[in-house]
């Protein structure tokens, strides 16, 4: 098993490597990427007689233990014939993809694209545990998308793309579901444990959910009516693409994963009909729908589909005999639709043209692609000694014997396969045939290396019909065992007999060929009916889509109206809502704790009061100005008040700067005026006051918890802060020690909010522009020259006192920022433009913040815990200091801060109209 | 006390919700200020006001002395309001540009365009 994980890996690794060869040559890439999936093919092939006698190679690695979730692979019996199928067509593949998308623009995606599905595919068929299957199967979905799409400047390519990924992507939405519910119903994800756990989930109230969701998923992947329709259309691929994904491998996928959950969920009722009569209505629509084209490739394509309705319906019936012809068919399906599908890209090349009614008379120009079309299509035909008769045989044998639908799906098979008879030759033999007519060939499709799968498999096709017992009695027979869960009687014989089966057989192909002679009357025919329906599958899709999309569209702008006043009012209204909600569900007393009540903080409240009254009701910019500093003087003077002497330095720091930032951005704006009527401010001021009063209630509501005044965290903090954090300011020991990590988190957030201002700001570029608002009087120059090495110098003492008595990072940050501002100010004439210190600054910050936390890192201890220097040093100013990591984190702080206050405040200093302002 | 600058803070909060709902520009980066200032002097009465004595350790002391202020909520406020400064002034370069680029003061117009 390690081999094929190698190999597996070695393909994931060819996604990044062979695209890069490909850009110069395709071939080549196409050689040398063939390697991994042949050597894959030929180890499975090795694996074939150990796995028919029941030894299951697998593998299983640890990924997500707490989930239970292991990387197991395991390969039985169906996974090896599916894998058989993946890497030996793979490998043709990539050999004929290299050939035919020489000197394509598409070669290099190609490659990265069709080897991830690959790999994804291979994963598919061999995960041993339904969780691993979905991510490879979400994969598949994926790749599909990216290859239909690969000719991305054709709209029609984009559409089927997205028409792929859409309907495989929900099967997929459902197939995950049904997954979880299966694993939750069957006690496991591990696909082994599940088979033998069938009858524990058949049994689960959860089986009907499970059935419609993993059904969902496989049909929509396995293109079952009615989520038929991307799969014609995904032939907007490359050829190589369509031959690999949407004949022989993917769209097997959902037949792989039916026959897989075969002994979990089949053998009931509603299995039996869903698949048997979903099947059947695939299979024949698909054949009647074939009847009508003239595209080859689209003709191929509503073959397949018609083939994985059958292969549908066979597990839908559910006998060993069925399940048996199903295993069979998937192989013989794959070995002619592939060949056909590469020689239908060679003759478009050679031709220039897809449709069959033009093309013919290529036979004797291109003889050995004749011949390989040839056996290719006999074997579709079910013609002998083709694999293509033993497989339209078992079928046969299969639906007669399929119990209650018997006469139905007998029927349905035998319209069905007619019909293939007649695809088979107008796609294996009608552009061959010579009417005496030569055409002119494209050179580029003499090659020979286009040549080389399709012959393979061709011929692969007719030798395994002619010993059908080197398929029979070893694979099949286990892919048969691992579907079943009993040993089957399977014996491959390409002669029967005469009897019942054999008349049907030649009947239908007699049948086949009178609608091929008479083909034009016949297309027209299915035209007529294919013109009944009012709309095409695709159609209804797209408008379903499109309808969709204008009704999230109305919804958008209904929610998102763009009107901000309303946007407020709607989150106000909820705000409200909410509060009325939480005290309405909790029980809740208003008994609020508190101290006495004294003078000084009431005449503050009276400042905050009258200002915020001012505030609201003022017109004059400069009144609201004035009122907004009000507050916010009042804020700092309560802070003072209630013993939060670091709190008070900071808000009037922040007000100084807030007011300069008003100052230079305000005298830019119109002054205040009255837009609003006076109803509009009537409801507003009632809404703002029931929001108002709303937030009160809550604060009180949470005030008045019991709990609030116990066992507070903060109790520790204070008692620890000096003994095991060496300092004896708590607000500060918490900022940049207890919780230092909020802060790192916290002047993060201020950095970017930087940056944005600074990109928001970036504008004109111009080089010349000076700061415009310039208070060059010589008295303030002077006093400025005097003055802002002073504050310097006190942001530092600040800094450095911080950690015993009220300062600190931020307070010494936004005074030094002041400091800095004021020196701009009186300097008119320097340039703004390119100065890049501030940002140097906030990096600088941010980095000593970062490697203040690394020592703890080393020392196994919390991260961010702090590391000090033995004995302390005594400054003036600022006695005795200790130093440490803690320190170094107060020190990042202050320059973020300073940094973040200049990058705003100089960049604002500069409009865009270069005119200066003198205030004198 | 604690009620009563509780009831301060909400009165903050209300004028802070009406001058948001103006559709004057200025008018509503003054009322994000007020929100601000509300939400800060909220959570330092929530979590009680004390005595007025702050929490520091003094000289010769293990701990800081009884009695005083909560230093959480402090430490929770002071990033507040610098992040606050951070937040408003980005407030005031995003209305000044908008005002810049399509030419009105008024919030109910700021919607006919993207910039």
């Amino acid at each position: 098993m390690e081999f094929f994980l190698i190999g597996l890996v070695a393909i994931g690794v060819g996604t990044v490597i062979w695209p890069y060869v490909a850009k110069t040559s395709a071939p080549w890439a196409g050689w040398l990427s063939a390697v991994a999936p042949a050597a894959i093919f030929l180890w499975l092939l090795t694996q074939a007689g150990p796995i028919a006698k029941g030894e299951i190679p697998s593998w299983s690695g640890q990924w997500v233990p707490q989930l239970n979730v292991a990387l197991s692979f395991r390969l039985d019996g169906l996974g090896l014939l599916l894998s058989l199928l993946i890497s030996g067509i793979g490998f043709l593949i990539l050999i004929y993809g290299g050939a035919y998308l020489k000197g394509s623009p598409h070669a290099v995606p190609f490659f990265v694209y069709i080897q991830l599905f690959m790999l994804a595919m291979l994963g598919v068929a061999s995960s041993g545990h339904l969780l691993v299957l979905f991510i490879f199967w979400e994969l598949t979905s994926l790749a599909s998308y990216l290859l239909i799409g690969l000719s991305h400047s054709e709209l029609k390519a984009r559409k089927a793309a997205l028409r792929a990924l859409f309907v495989t992507g929900a099967g997929g939405l459902a197939l995950m579901a049904g997954i979880l519910l299966l694993g939750l119903a069957g006690g496991s994800f591990d696909l082994h444990i599940l088979q033998q756990n069938g009858d524990a989930v058949r049994n689960s109230p959860l089986y009907p959910a499970i059935f419609v969701l993993v059904i969902f998923g496989t049909f929509t992947k396995s293109a079952q009516v009615p989520f038929h329709f991307w799969l014609p259309d995904a032939m907007a691929a490359p050829t190589p693409v369509s031959a690999y994904l949407h004949s022989a491998t993917m769209v097997k996928a959902g037949i792989f994963l039916l026959a897989k959950l075969f002994p979990v969920l089949g053998g009931t009722a509603v299995w039996h009909d869903t698949l048997t009569l979903t099947g059947a209505a695939t299979m024949l629509l698909g054949a009647v729908l074939a009847l009508a084209q003239t595209d080859l490739k689209r003709l191929l394509a509503y073959s397949t589909m018609s083939a994985l309705g059958t292969l549908v319906m066979l597990l839908g019936i559910g006998t060993e005999l069925a399940v048996t012809a199903a295993m069979l068919f998937l192989v013989v399906h794959a070995l002619y639709k592939a060949p056909l599908f590469m020689i239908a890209g060679v003759v478009d090349k050679a031709a220039g043209t897809r449709d069959i009614t033009q093309l013919d008379g290529l036979g004797c120009q291109m003889p050995f692609l004749a011949g390989a079309a040839a056996l290719a299509a006999f074997s579709m035909s079910g013609i002998p000694p083709f694999i293509g008769f033993i497989g339209k045989e078992l079928l046969y044998e299969a639906e007669i014997n399929a119990g209650g639908y018997a006469v139905l799906v007998t029927c349905l098979g035998f319209a069905a396969n007619a019909i293939n008879v007649t695809v088979a030759l107008k796609v294996g033999i009608s552009p061959f045939r010579h009417r005496g007519r030569l055409r002119e060939i494209n050179p580029k499709a003499r090659n020979l290396t286009l040549l080389i799968g399709p012959i393979l498999l061709a011929v692969a096709g007719t030798i395994v019909g002619i010993f059908p017992a080197i398929l029979g009695d070893g694979l099949i027979h286990a892919a048969v065992r691992d579907v079943t869960r009993h040993e089957p009687h399977v014996h491959l014989k390409l002669w029967h007999g005469f009897n019942w089966v054999l008349a049907l057989s030649a009947v239908t192909v007699a049948v086949g060929v009178i609608l091929y002679i008479f083909r034009d009357t016949v297309r027209a025919l299915a035209r007529v009916a294919v013109h009944c329906f009012p709309a095409t599958a695709s159609e209804m899709f797209d408008a379903t889509l499109a309808a969709i999309i204008r009704l999230s569209a109305s919804i958008t702008r209904w929610i998102q109206h763009g009107n901000l006043r309303l946007y407020v009012a709607v989150v106000l209204v909820c705000l409200c809502g909410l509060v009325i909600a939480a005290l309405a569900s909790t029980p809740w007393t208003l008994a609020v704790p508190g101290s006495a009540v004294r003078l000084v903080p009431m005449g503050i409240a009276l400042l905050i009061v009258v200002s915020g009254i001012t505030a609201i009701q003022s017109h004059s910019t400069v009144m609201a100005v004035l009122a907004m500093g009000g507050v916010g003087l009042g804020v700092a003077l309560l802070f003072a008040f209630f013993g939060a002497p670091d709190l008070a330095l900071t808000q009037l720091l922040v007000e100084i700067l807030t007011l300069v930032l008003c100052a230079l951005v305000f005298r830019q704006l119109p002054a205040i005026r009255a837009i609003s009527s006076a109803s509009e401010r009537n409801i507003d001021l009632i809404l703002s006051a029931v929001a108002g009063a709303a937030v009160t209630i809550a604060l009180l509501a949470v005030r008045s918890a019991p709990a609030l005044d116990s066992g507070r965290v903060s109790a520790d903090m204070a008692a620890k802060s000096l003994p095991e954090a060496n300092g004896m300011n708590v607000v500060n020991v918490i900022l940049v020690d207890f919780r230092a990590l909020d802060t790192l988190g916290e002047i993060a957030v201020l950095a970017i909010a930087g940056m944005g201002v600074a990109a928001l700001l970036l504008g004109s570029g111009r080089r010349d522009l000076r700061a415009e608002l310039a208070i060059a009087t010589p008295l303030f120059r002077t006093s400025v020259t005097w003055l802002t090495p002073l504050l310097l110098f006190m942001s530092v003492v600040l800094l450095f006192r911080g950690h015993n008595e009220p300062g600190g990072g931020f307070t010494g940050g936004l005074l030094a920022a002041s400091a800095l501002l004021l020196k701009r100010l009186a300097e008119s004439d320097r340039p703004l433009h390119g100065n890049r210190t501030p940002l140097l600054l906030i990096a600088g910050g941010l980095s000593a913040a970062a490697i203040s936390a690394v020592p703890a890192l080393f020392f196994q201890k919390t991260f961010m815990s702090g590391f000090w220097l033995e004995g302390s040093v005594w400054l003036p100013f600022v006695g005795k200091t200790k130093f440490g990591t803690p320190f170094l984190f107060d020190v990042g702080v202050y320059f973020v801060v300073i940094g973040v206050c200049l990058l705003i405040l100089t960049r604002l200093l500069r409009t865009e109209e270069p005119r200066k302002v003198r205030v004198a | 006390m604690e009620t009563l600058i509780i009831l301060l803070a909400g009165f903050l909060f209300a004028c802070g919700f009406f001058l948001i709902l103006r559709r004057n520009i200025t008018q509503v980066l003054i009322g994000v200020l007020f929100l601000s200032q509300a939400a800060n002097l909220a959570i330092l009465a929530v979590s009680g006001l004390g005595t007025g004595i702050s929490a520091i350790v003094q000289n010769g002391a293990a701990s800081p002395p009884s009695g005083h202020a909560d230093p959480l909520p402090q430490a929770l406020i002071l990033t507040a309001i610098v992040i606050g400064f951070g937040v408003f002034s980005f407030a005031v370069v995003l209305l000044k540009k908008a005002f810049r680029d399509l030419g009105t003061d008024d919030t109910d117009h700021l919607n006919k365009a993207d910039f």
